[in-house]
């Protein structure tokens, strides 16, 4: 019989490295650091864009010039020195690939190390990658297929030249560029990302996946991706990340916008492993990322999360139901450890008549970690029959960390039925002895229950997904999981 | 003049007024500039998100009021519980009127704070439990700058008070507008046991302004059920600032009955200082009209073993705006805490809306928390059951809505007070029930 106890595992999570944690040498074509007009300028013309682009930038830059920080969020952290950042770097080999065999091989190596080879990925699951290494697209997959249903998916670079009015017509219009801090700082300097284009009443037949990775000492990442599904479409969008280990903090600030238009569906799933920092708390990644769908007639936008990395985490996926009879969910694990804090839920916006959404949040605080569950469910007047669940439960192990919730609930309207329930826990002997007793040891116990803690968000996942948010699940939580 | 201005120029008169050097002068000169520092709260606090003070704030209040004024018992006899027998504390226009009033020094001090901070037997008392508790928010501390009148309770060791204490402050409008800030300080020492009633009554429809601050400290094994009705007339406004610490083995409980006055928000703040430590907070809200209800409350758990229970019901008419803030802190050292929180409310118009926000900030892993906040409507098939069976449908509404909030009411151990909360319900339902309660 094992003697594996809770402090056993906790002892264990302490000691727990970065697996990740490596940096591959790629020549980099590295901006000077420092932010201003000229370096947006050179940012855009970099890109080749539009003037427009430009414009766009420049006004974004000004916007965010007159802004403050937040820090309203209950984190504690080092602010960084937006001018001690550089706001551009790409990889040097710079032509697009139509298959594998061009690509760098030092590159290919770096995600067969992750074990998330694009070979084992094109065969295994049939899913279209397009990899972001340093901000610049280097390969893209399966598009012809895509291409074949009219769905378009590019880097967002290529979008805004290939598909200027499409770029014009969306961006910026869920999420303005003056929404916020980081939101505006990302639409002045933002160097890559994902556009995605589904065309009327497509089904999408795979699921569409990126791998964001910062790789470049010093140098934040500002992804930008738009996901647009036009009436009536399918779409399941993945987005995975992991980060090499390095010492000074990274800055992350990402926006994601999703539109779905009438009938139409998003499925956005994230698995987010940066680097958390190690075990002393020094170093790891900022992530302030700024999420948010807009939902037409009937449409309906799913987001499911499973954030296990990050020294600080700063997000709320967040959906606008704006047109009657849509839906809004959001199903999220959030596990922090050592030092990590994360501050990170949900907005839903009801505005239609009929509207529904489902928060399901789990959190999971180890070590001397900080966990917050922060979500607003705003029932507008003119919302007739909304309709909102919420849940949330934290589990926490040892009594150094802290499981924090804030929910806001704003009502307007007398026929809303909303509610709204928190649970915080510990894993229970009774539950562990309940096991034992029939022969489950301990550490098959605690993993067991862990893993029954979130099924309800991990079975949210894709499938081909499911396994990664496991395995970085392990990462986060060893000795408890699987 | 601002009202802040207004504030802190009548506060030199205060200060010049009362004896210098004294301790609780140092305590209102530290406060007086905090407020002056802080101000009155906006909006863009978090703890005022939901709730602005200026359509309150633009009145010209007058600070001290110039003329003292008697009532007759027969004209205010209805906002007494008037069928039990009880201490009485009342206050007319924020001064102590000994005609009305009952108090005592029989073994336990039910009497004035502007006698217990003059006399120097309560010296002593003064200096270990005045000011305490409050927190150094803007309003508590305004309160503390003009600290001079309010209950002072003070039950030693090992007494059971036979019958409640009734503090009830009447404004007689004979100012303009008038703005009262009453201070009361409870102190119930090792295994005593009280019950106190506080009301705000406002006698004319001229605005009128309270910021009220009540400390209230439970020693071992003390129990203490306050209860506080706010049924005010809509040109009342009143912020009440409540703290309470707690020693061990202490049962406190405070339950708060909203049902009029144009602002009212409650700031109540448990302290749990000690192991094995019960707090209750309970509270009724229904309102109509353009009124508006704030609950903002804190339990912080300090030392294990202890358990906090609050459940906050609201029905909200009209234009009526609700506003729960519930909060719930564990520190790391309590451990085998259980608290748990409850809110649920009822719109009833498509005008009103409710703000909710249950927090909780937990830092110890071997605990019970759990909150749970609903927004609905009534239950459709028993309004159907009910009126199927003959009962029309504003009685069943009613009867529904009583049921609903009779969570609250059945913890509530004064037998008179229930009554005639029910009775209030009733008529602000606009019904009359037919059953007894």
């Amino acid at each position: 019989m094992s003697k594996y106890t809770e402090d056993d595992l906790r002892e264990e999570l302490k000691t727990k490295e970065y697996e990740y944690g490596f940096y591959t040498d790629i020549q980099s074509e590295t901006f000077p650091v420092g932010l201003n007009e000229d370096i947006v300028r050179a940012i855009s013309k970099k890109k080749e864009e539009p003037e427009w682009m430009t414009e766009w930038r420049l006004e974004s830059f000004r916007i965010w010039q007159d802004m403050i920080e937040p820090d309203w969020a209950n984190v504690n952290y080092e602010k960084p020195d937006f001018q001690a950042i550089s706001y551009y770097s790409a990889p040097n080999s710079k032509p697009k690939y139509d298959s594998l065999d061009e690509v760098d091989p030092e590159l290919l190596d770096t995600f067969n190390k992750l074990g998330i080879s694009l070979d084992e990925q094109k065969k295994l699951a049939g899913v279209a990658m397009d990899v972001v290494v340093d901000s610049v697209s280097v390969a893209t997959t399966f598009k012809k297929t895509l291409a074949e249903q009219g769905i378009i998916f590019m880097s967002i670079s290529e979008a805004i030249k290939e598909h200027p009015e499409l770029v014009k017509k969306y961006i910026g219009t869920v999420v303005p560029q003056k929404d916020n801090f980081y939101a505006a700082l990302n639409s002045a300097v933002f160097s890559d990302g994902s556009f995605c284009y589904i065309p009327k009443g497509v089904k999408c037949p795979m699921e569409l996946s990126t791998y964001f990775r910062i790789n470049q000492a010093g140098t934040g990442q500002f992804e930008r991706t738009l996901v647009i599904a036009d009436e009536g479409s399918y779409v399941s969008y993945l987005e995975g990340c992991t980060a090499p280990s390095r010492d000074e903090n990274q800055l992350h600030a990402a926006v994601v916008e999703l539109i779905a238009l009438d009938d139409a569906e998003i499925k956005y799933s994230t698995v987010q492993n940066w680097f958390p920092g190690n075990a002393e708390g020094k170093g790891g990644v900022y992530n302030f990322v700024t999420k948010r769908g807009l939902c037409e007639k009937n449409a309906k936008i799913s987001w499911t999360q499973v954030e296990t990395g990050s020294a600080v985490t700063w997000k709320y996926p967040s959906c606008v139901l704006k047109g009657d009879n849509s839906v809004g969910e959001f199903y999220s694990i959030a596990v922090t450890n050592n030092f990590q804090q994360a501050d990170t839920g949900t907005k839903m916006i009801h505005l239609g008549k009929n509207t529904k959404s489902t928060i399901i949040s789990k959190g999971i605080s180890a070590g001397k970690s900080q966990n917050s569950y922060r979500g607003l469910v705003q029932i507008n007047s003119r919302a007739e029959n909304a309709r909102n669940f919420s849940q949330c439960d934290s589990l926490l192990m040892g009594n150094e960390c802290g499981a924090h919730t804030f929910p806001y609930i704003e009502a307007k309207n007398k026929s809303a039925k909303i509610e709204h329930e928190a649970t915080t826990s510990k894993i229970g002997e009774d539950q562990i002895f309940y096991c034992n007793q029939r022969g489950i040891d301990t550490e098959k116990a605690i993993a067991l229950i862990v893993n029954g803690f979130s099924k309800e968000v991990l079975n949210k996942l894709p499938m081909e997904f499911a396994v990664e948010a496991q395995k970085l699940l392990e990462i986060s939580l060893e000795g408890s999981v699987g | 003049m601002s009202l802040k201005d207004k504030l802190l120029s009548s506060h030199l008169v205060f200060e010049d007024r009362s004896d210098m050097g004294s301790y609780v002068n140092n305590l209102r000169n530290d406060a007086i500039k905090v407020f002056k520092e802080k101000g009155f709260p906006s909006k863009k606090e978090e703890a005022w998100k939901y709730t602005s003070l200026n359509s309150v704030l633009k009145e010209d209040y007058s600070v001290f009021p110039k003329q003292e004024t008697a009532l007759e018992y027969k004209d205010v006899k209805k906002y007494f519980i008037h069928d039990i027998d009880s201490y009485k504390i009342i206050f007319i226009d924020g001064k102590y009127s000994s005609h009305l009033s009952q108090t005592t020094h029989a073994g336990i001090d039910v009497c004035l704070m502007s006698s217990a901070l003059s006399k120097p037997k309560y010296r002593l008392v003064i200096e270990n439990y005045f000011n305490k508790a409050a927190s150094e928010d803007s309003l508590s501390s305004l309160n503390t700058a003009f600290s001079s009148e309010g209950a002072f309770i003070h039950i030693p060791k090992n007494k059971l008070v036979e019958k409640p204490i009734q503090i009830i402050h009447f404004s007689t409008g004979n100012e303009a507008a008038t703005m009262l800030q009453p201070r009361n300080l409870v102190v119930v020492d090792e295994n005593s046991h009280v019950q106190i009633i506080e009301r705000h009554q406002s006698l004319t429809n001229n605005p009128v302004l309270t910021n009220s601050v009540t400390e209230i400290f439970t020693a071992k094994r003390a129990i203490v059920d306050y209860y506080k009705i706010q049924n005010d007339n809509e040109n009342a406004s009143l912020i009440d600032n409540t703290f309470i610490k707690q020693k061990q083995e202490s049962l406190a409980s405070v339950h708060t009955f909203s049902f009029g006055g144009k602002l009212i928000r409650n700031n109540l703040n448990f302290y749990q200082n000690g192991e094995r430590i019960d707090s209750t907070l309970k509270g009724v809200t229904i309102i109509g009209n353009k009124q508006h209800v704030d609950h903002n409350t804190l339990v912080h758990h300090i030392e294990p073993n202890c358990e906090s229970h609050q459940d906050y019901k609201g029905i909200f008419n009209d234009k009526s705006t609700g506003v729960f803030n519930g909060k719930v802190v564990v520190e790391k050292e309590a451990q085998k805490t259980n608290a748990f929180q409850a809110n649920n409310n009822i719109l009833i118009s498509d005008k009103a809306t409710i703000n909710t926000k249950p927090q909780l900030e937990i830092f110890a892993d071997d605990v019970k928390c759990s909150h749970g906040c609903t927004i609905g409507q009534l239950d459709e098939s028993a309004m159907f059951y009910m009126q199927s069976r003959g009962i029309p449908k504003k009685e069943a509404k009613a009867l529904l809505m009583y049921a609903f909030s009779n969570d609250v009411l059945s913890s509530v151990k004064i037998p008179e007070l229930k009554q005639r909360i029910t009775k209030i319900i009733a008529s602000k339902l606009g019904v009359s029930l037919g059953f007894d309660l």
